[in-house]
Order: C-alpha cells, then structure tokens, then sequence
C-alpha cells in the first residue's frame, strides 16, 4: 500500500514537473511576441532612433539574434540558477523583489482562507441542515451575492466609504510588514482579506451546503442515527469529516487562485504583493519582471495543487487505495 | 472495455446527461422555473438597454462632454446623474454593458467552439492527441485566470477584440474538460460503437452522435462562462487593460469614481449596481438552465 502511494504521489509529481514546463514555453512564447521587447523596454521611444548596426549590436548583447530555442533554454538556465532578471526601474534583481512580494500576498492569501472556512463552512452546514428552508434560500442568496459582486468593486466601495465617513484608511501611508508594526499590518489585511473572503466564501459554502446534502443521506449516517448517535456527535464525527475532502479540494484550489488573483484587491488597498508586482511590470513596460513574477505564481500554483492532493489522500484512506 | 458482449447500459450511461427532449418541454421547463427566468428577464432587460444604446435610442451620447452639467445628481434629463465630465451615466452605463456584452460574448463564443471540439476530439480519439489537448489544458490552468488574462491583454495593442482574445484563451480549457469528460464514456455506448461499426466516418459519428449528446452541458457551461466573462472584462478594464478609452466600459467606470464617491456618490453606484445585476442575471439563468437541461448535476461545477 506505501509503496502504490508513492507511486501516485510521484506520478502526480512527474505530470507537475511536464506542466511547469509547459508553462515556462507558454510565458516565454506570450513575451517573446512584443517585437523587440528587451530593446523596446530599456530604450523606450528611442528605439526608433538606433541604426540598423546598433539594433543588431544590442540584439546580439540579449542574445535576440541566436535561435530561439537557444534563448529559451538559457532563459531556462537562468531561471533555474536563480537568475530571474533585473529590474532596472528598481535597481535591483526580480529575485529581491519577488522575496519581498511573496510573503505579503501569502500572508494575504492565509487571511482570507481562513476568513472564508469561518463563514462558509458554518454557512453551508446551516443551509443543508433545512433544505429549501428560509434559512437555506438566505444561504443561496449571500452565496449569489459572494459569486457576483466584482472584488474590485467593493474593495473600491468598502476603502472609499470608511476613508470618506470613518476617516480610517490605514493602507494610506505605506505597507507596514508584520515585523516591523504587526498591529498595523494587521490594520491593513483586514480590509483586503474581508474583501477577497466574501467572494471565496461562496464557492467554499455552495461545495459544503452539497457535500452535506449528500453524505447525509447515505446509509452509514442512517444506522449511526439509528444505533443512536447524538446529532452533535452525528455532524461532527460522520457528515462534516466526510464532507471534507470537497472542501479541502475547494479551498486549495481557491488558495492557488489567490496567489495571483489578488492582484486587484492588491491595487486598490496598495499592498505590494506579488499580483501588484505584475501589473506594475506590465504598466513601466519590464518584461522580464513579468516572466519570471508570472512563473512564479504558476509554480506557487501547482505546488499548492500538489499539496492539496496530498492532503486529501492523508484525510481520505479510499483516495489512497484507490 | 473492448468486450462487445458486456452490456454497458448500466455503467456507461450512468453519468450522462439526460438525453435531448422536445424543444417546447425545454421552454416549459424553463418558464417553469423561478432562477431561470428571474436570470433570463435581468438579462434580456440589460441586453435591451446595450441594444437601445449600440441603436442610438437613449437621450444622451455616451461619450459627449458637456461641461456646464458636471456632476449633477440623478434627475429627469440625467436619470443616473452625470460625471466630471458632465456626461450622462445612463447612457455610459448602457454603453458600457453593451462594451462588455460584445467582449464577453466574442470571447466565450470562441472559447466554446475552439474548447468543446478539442474535447471531443481528445474524448473520441484519444492517444496522442489526448496527450497533447489534455497536456496544453493542465498547462493553461496552472496560471491563476485574471493573472493569464492580464499578461494576454498586455501582450497585444489593444482593442475590444484582442481583450476578447485574451479572455477566450483563459476559458478555452474549461470547455475542453467539460466536454472530454462525458466524451469518454459516450464513445463507449452501444449506438456509437455501432455508428463507428458499420463504417461511418469518424467525424460524422462525432457529429451526429456525440455532439447533441453533450450540447446541453456545453449550453449550461457557455451561461456560466459568461458571467465569468463579464465579471473578467470588468476587472481587466478596472486595471487599465481593457479596451482602450473613450469606450465606456463598467470597469473603468468605477475605476474613475473612485475619486468623485464623496461629492457625487451616483458615480459609483450606478455602474456597479448594474455589473451586478448583470453578473447576477447570468449566474441565475446559468443555474437555471442547469437545473432545466441538467437536472443530475446541481452541483458539479
């Protein structure tokens, strides 16, 4: 049995290992497509005043004029040595940056999931406790709501109205990281992480609301009631842990999306993670900040991926066996 | 499952889609039901409006600018107020609606066409294209939606298509799971096998078998993607990277009050209060229609 274990996780780890490939083709491919983009980059609206022989000089100074399977893969190299390219509005490498960029958006990423199972576990259970009751259309309808209001939009509504009528808007002077003023740091995720909480509390809650529906009309619930099972003990012992392994699949797949969906509520509240840091490389036009921010985030994403598949295995001995 | 004689009934239909009814049940089944109609009526209402305003029907243009009426308060001549630049809201707001519409729908039209035959393709062939399509899918979900979206839109000069091209490539491969899924068990189904059997084309099997088969999963999915779409469009054009001003767009539009919401509140709410409804509308008629055409699968997004 530990030895077909290991077989899957390491199956699981070989398809992981070709997608991150993959997706290092795709992003160098997506940024190869801006003619001249490096030149372009550095040089500006200058780059329309080179003679041929500089362009050719600087194309071959990035290596644009070898092959382009021969960039890819020293491009690769690069990556893999740790040279993830410099920032010149910076000054300084995309390495720094990211090592700076990351721990917010995880720390950010952390809040909001534990936030949103706060609200959307207890929420899911409460709707599947009376089916097509008052209590489970409410239910729907704060899900609805969760799954259609854009989190720019009420990042936008929520930080104008508490500046404008609280005059509270700690995200105003600069980020405070949790080393430096960690009452602070707190001060400025509540917003972001509530924000971002709303929207993936609902999916977290419609995935709870049917996974309860469903385990608690399968036989083994039945005889536990039947042999007199308190419904305390009944929900939290049978129905919940069984219905854990949807939500586990949901929240993990909702911690990947945060890496680098934050990227709004990032903008709006100012905190300098790791989405912001793409957008920002996207506006001053730094290509390999984009390349290699973006590769990152993929990364992020499978290992979380990973994770989760692993975790399920631990809380779910069929997964295992099967 | 090579063995002809086993009979597959049992296993190989059991998580297939009810097979396709008359069209005049479908109606009443839909008129029938609260969320479907509720999301058809908020839809049908806002598609109204961008038609009115794609038409030239509305009282103000859109992107006009009228100064002496700056930041007036909703009232008879400006029913949602106007903007710094004294333009009139309503007209923005269905204008913008009709901007997004057009995006949204270019972009899950293609993802759906290009997504669904890919699936099908890999369900039905399998071997190596199956490796291929289903390799470029895993590859494409690994990189959080908005994040993929926004590096395509930065890719491109952009206009309102290339904004729709960035949001079909996101959408691409949900479609291809969705229809590679029940692809796989269809083609193992008597009839098909008997199709492919008496010497029909490949192609013409998948046509005439398999494609109706899954058209009402493929239906439900494209309400669905739709409002992923919409709600996708809004964000990028909230960034800066939607389709270049001075179309209005929704995004861009609260992007812009964030700065007017204490003196003239109407900015903000106008827009944002109808890309709810919009994205509400869709989501319901999207689960309505699930509930309609899918009554097995409540819950399997």
């Amino acid at each position: 049995m530990r030895t077909l274990l290991r077989h899957t996780l390491v199956r699981r780890l070989v398809t992981a290992l070709a997608t991150l490939f993959g997706v290092a083709v795709v992003v160098f491919v997506m940024l190869r497509a801006i003619p001249g983009s490096q030149i372009t980059a550095n040089l500006g609206i200058e780059t329309a005043a080179l003679t041929p022989e500089q362009r050719a000089s600087l194309e071959a100074y990035y290596g644009l004029d070898r092959p382009l399977v021969v960039q890819f893969f020293s491009w690769l190299g690069g990556l893999l040595t740790g040279n993830l390219g410099w920032s010149s509005r910076a000054h300084t490498s995309v390495l720094a940056l990211t090592a700076q960029a990351l721990p917010v958006t995880l720390e950010l990423a952390l809040l909001t999931i534990v936030l949103s199972l706060v609200i959307g576990v207890p929420l899911g259970m409460l709707s599947a406790s009376k089916p097509n009751s008052a209590r489970d259309a409410a239910g729907q309808v704060v899900g609805l709501a969760g799954l259609s209001i854009p989190a720019f939009l009420l990042a936008t509504a929520l930080l104008s109205a508490l500046s404008a009528w609280l005059h509270w808007n700690p995200n105003g002077a600069g980020y405070a990281s949790p080393g430096k003023d960690l009452g602070l740091n707190l001060e400025q995720m509540v917003l972001p992480a509530l924000t971002l909480a709303f929207g993936i509390a609902a999916p977290i809650m419609r995935t709870t609301r049917s996974a309860v529906l469903e385990i608690r009309s399968e036989d083994f619930v039945r005889t536990a009631r039947a042999k007199g099972v308190p419904p305390r003990r009944l929900q939290a012992r049978h129905v919940l842990r069984n219905a854990l392994v949807p939500i586990v699949t949901m929240t993990g797949l909702q911690f990947g999306y945060l890496l680098g969906g934050a990227v709004v509520v990032e903008q709006v509240f100012s905190l300098p993670g790791i989405g912001r840091q793409v957008l920002l490389g996207i506006q001053q036009k730094e290509y390999a900040t984009v390349q290699s921010t973006v590769l990152v985030i993929a990364l992020a994403f499978v290992v979380v991926n990973l994770l989760t598949d692993a975790l399920y295995r631990l809380i779910d001995p069929r997964v295992r066996a099967a | 499952m090579t063995d002809l004689t086993t009979p597959l009934a049992g296993t190989a239909t059991a998580d297939l889609p009810p097979s396709a009814g008359r069209v005049a049940g479908r109606v009443r089944a839909f008129l029938h039901n609260p969320t479907a109609l509720a999301g058809g009526v908020i839809t049908l209402a806002l598609v109204l409006l961008a038609l009115a305003s794609t038409f030239g029907l509305l009282p103000h243009d859109p992107v006009a600018q009228n100064p002496p009426a700056r930041l007036k308060a909703p009232s008879a001549a400006y029913w949602f107020g106007t903007d710094q630049f004294g333009r009139d809201i309503f007209a923005r707001v269905a204008a913008g609606v009709a901007n997004s519409g057009l995006i949204a729908v270019t972009a899950v039209a293609f993802a759906a066409v290009v997504g669904t035959l890919a699936g099908v393709v890999a369900g039905f062939y399998r071997g190596s294209s199956d490796a291929v399509i289903s390799g470029l899918t895993n590859v494409l979900f690994a990189f959080p939606p908005l994040l993929l979206a926004l590096s395509l839109a930065s890719v491109f000069t952009r206009t309102w298509f290339t904004v729709a091209v960035a949001i079909a490539i996101v959408y691409v491969p949900i479609f291809i799971r969705v229809a590679r899924g029940p692809v796989l068990s269809l083609r193992e189904i008597d009839y098909v096998r008997a199709a492919t059997s008496i010497g029909e084309p490949r192609w013409a099997v998948m046509v005439r078998h398999v494609l109706p088969n899954i058209s009402s999963i493929v239906i439900v999915q494209v309400t669905l993607a739709l409002s992923w779409a919409v709600l996708t469009e809004a964000s990028l054009s909230f960034l800066g990277l939607g389709a270049p001003p001075p179309a209005p767009s929704l995004g861009s539009m609260i992007y812009e009050s964030k700065t007017l919401v204490t003196i003239a509140p109407w900015t903000m709410v106008a827009p944002g209060v109808v890309i709810v409804l919009f994205v509400v509308g869709l989501n319901l008629l999207g689960d309505g229609m699930r509930d309609v055409l899918d009554p097995r699968g409540k819950d399997w997004r």
